[in-house]
């Protein structure tokens, strides 16, 4: 019988697990998890959970976060707490942590990403990220009263942090280098517009400056930025992009792990047999827009990928190519921010040209549609406050158009 | 099958309702109706509609 490893255990590695077994692999499947919790829901950290600050404990969050096990998974063996060292892809085995050697006949990468860290001087307390259970228990036990929080960078993860720590009564201030919040994915009009909805419900943004260090002897007292202006924080959150958790595979020449994992339309990793890659780690091409391999950091792709890539693993581990249609994902995310949702479909950053549709940019509240194309062609669209009503016909305006490849 | 929404985490995201139309529903007021009885053929969509929801509200029985 053969056996199939999945490195990562996290929504990406739960989900490819559940589809092997859907894709009638009946061999053993072991996921190695670096956390120690099982399977857990990401974006209410940043949202829901944050903002119920009352001390929950971490069986508390793990027990509202947790995916249910499916009865298909019940045989999966769940190694938690246990990292992946490194892996041989000719001799199929891969290192634990503990030096054990484990081998495989199918090998699945779904290791993820884990946030970057600011490189600046500076004290080390009061400083935080966001990505796991373990990360907001500590941003919360660091919330007892109300603060001055600094939140370097406004990508969404960062935008939803500072809305959250607004509504928990805490000063919230917001720096960005490189422009009006989630510009890159919104383009400029949405996201200046944005930028006033927030800056009138309290929220103080300062554009442009980057920080140079943060002041304080034990803990962070203040954020220097190298326009020579000094913010009070004492609580700063780091929310400037990840890193790729490639480095088990690092130092394997077939590989292109220059962002992420290089895979083919089929999720097989590039320069290998039996070896897929899933989630956010996952670089692929999706016709749906071109031919550039591109990872995708939204909710539902490791859902989507999970199911292609086990089917392709599951195809050649029974010797025959996978067969199918182009795989062509659709996109999506959602973000909630103070009284506003937004719902993405496609990839609005790709766009040349973006319109907004519907509504009007100064009342956000109201709802506002905003079209993103590409030499003509809809790449992305972003709904706020649009009822989910909505939503079919938003996402099938891509289904329609796909494949093209 | 039985299904079950849990109406305190639901937060009217509609995903379901793409994933398993039979079933589930957003209605005019933005607000989700669903089917608690859906036929078993509906099984692999609601099963889907589960995976999708972002807040893991639904449940589904025997
Ligand atoms: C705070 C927050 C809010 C978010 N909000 C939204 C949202 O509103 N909408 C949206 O669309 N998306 C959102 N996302 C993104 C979404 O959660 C991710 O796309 C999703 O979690 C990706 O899942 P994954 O399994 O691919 O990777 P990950 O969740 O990163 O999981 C990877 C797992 O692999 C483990 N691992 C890494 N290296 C090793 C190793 N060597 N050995 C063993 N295990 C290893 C890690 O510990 C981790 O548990 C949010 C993310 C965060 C952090
Ligand atoms: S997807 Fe989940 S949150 Fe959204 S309407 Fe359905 S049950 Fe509610």
């Amino acid at each position: 019988m053969t056996a199939v490893a999945v490195v990562g255990g996290s929504l990406a590695g739960l989900r490819t697990a559940e589809q092997l077994r859907a894709s009638g692999h009946t061999g053993p499947i072991t996921v190695y998890g670096e956390e120690l919790h099982p399977p857990y829901n990401r974006p209410p950290l940043s949202k829901e959970v944050l903002a119920d600050a009352q001390r929950a404990t971490s069986a508390e969050m793990l027990d509202r976060l947790a995916f249910r096990r499916r009865s298909s998974t019940a045989d999966v063996d769940f190694r938690l707490g246990t990292r992946v060292e490194s892996a041989d892809l000719s001799a199929r085995t891969i290192t634990l942590a503990s030096g054990a050697v484990e081998t495989w006949d199918g090998l699945v990468a779904a290791t993820g990403l884990r946030p970057r860290r600011l490189r600046v001087e500076g004290p080390t307390q009061g400083r935080h990220i966001l990505r796991t259970i373990d990360h907001c228990l500590t941003l919360r036990a660091d919330l007892d009263r109300p603060r001055d929080v600094v939140v370097v960078g406004a990508g969404f993860i960062g935008c939803e942090t500072a809305c959250t720590l607004l509504k928990l009564g805490h000063r919230v201030t917001v720096v960005e280098p490189t422009g009006a919040p989630m510009n890159r994915v919104l383009g400029p009009a949405l996201a200046e517009a944005v930028q006033a909805h927030h800056e009138d419900a309290g929220i103080r943004f300062v554009i442009g400056p980057g920080v140079t260090r943060f002041t304080g002897d034990q803990r962070v007292t203040g954020v220097q930025l190298d326009t020579g202006e000094r913010l009070l924080a004492d609580i700063v959150v780091e929310s400037v992009g990840s890193v790729c958790n490639t480095e088990w595979l690092g130092g394997i020449a077939a590989l292109d792990l220059s962002d992420g994992i290089l895979t083919d339309n089929d999720l097989r990793v590039t320069g290998t047999d039996d070896v897929v890659a899933v989630g956010d780690i996952a670089r692929f091409p999706n016709p749906l827009f071109d031919d550039v391999p591109r990872r995708v950091e939204h909710w539902n792709i490791p859902t989507e990928t999970a199911k292609r890539a086990a089917a392709t693993l599951v195809a050649g581990l029974q010797g025959r190519p996978p067969a199918l249609p182009p795989f062509a994902p659709v996109p999506a995310f959602w973000s909630d921010q103070l009284d506003l949702r937004f719902q993405s479909f496609g990839s609005p950053g790709l766009a040349d040209t973006v319109e907004t549709v519907e509504g009007d940019l100064g009342d956000l509240t109201g709802g506002v549609l905003t079209r993103y194309t590409r030499d003509g062609r809809l790449v992305g669209s972003v709904a706020v406050n649009l009822s989910a009503a909505r939503q079919r016909e938003l996402r099938d305006e891509f289904v329609v158009m796909a494949p093209v490849g | 099958m039985k299904v079950t929404v849990d109406m305190t985490l639901c937060e009217d995201h509609g995903q379901c309702a793409i994933a398993a139309p039979n079933v589930f529903r957003i209605n005019d007021d933005g607000k989700l109706e669903y089917d608690a009885n859906p036929e078993e053929r509906e099984l692999t969509n609601v099963e889907e509609a589960a995976d999708v929801c972002p807040v893991q509200a639904i449940l589904i029985g025997d």
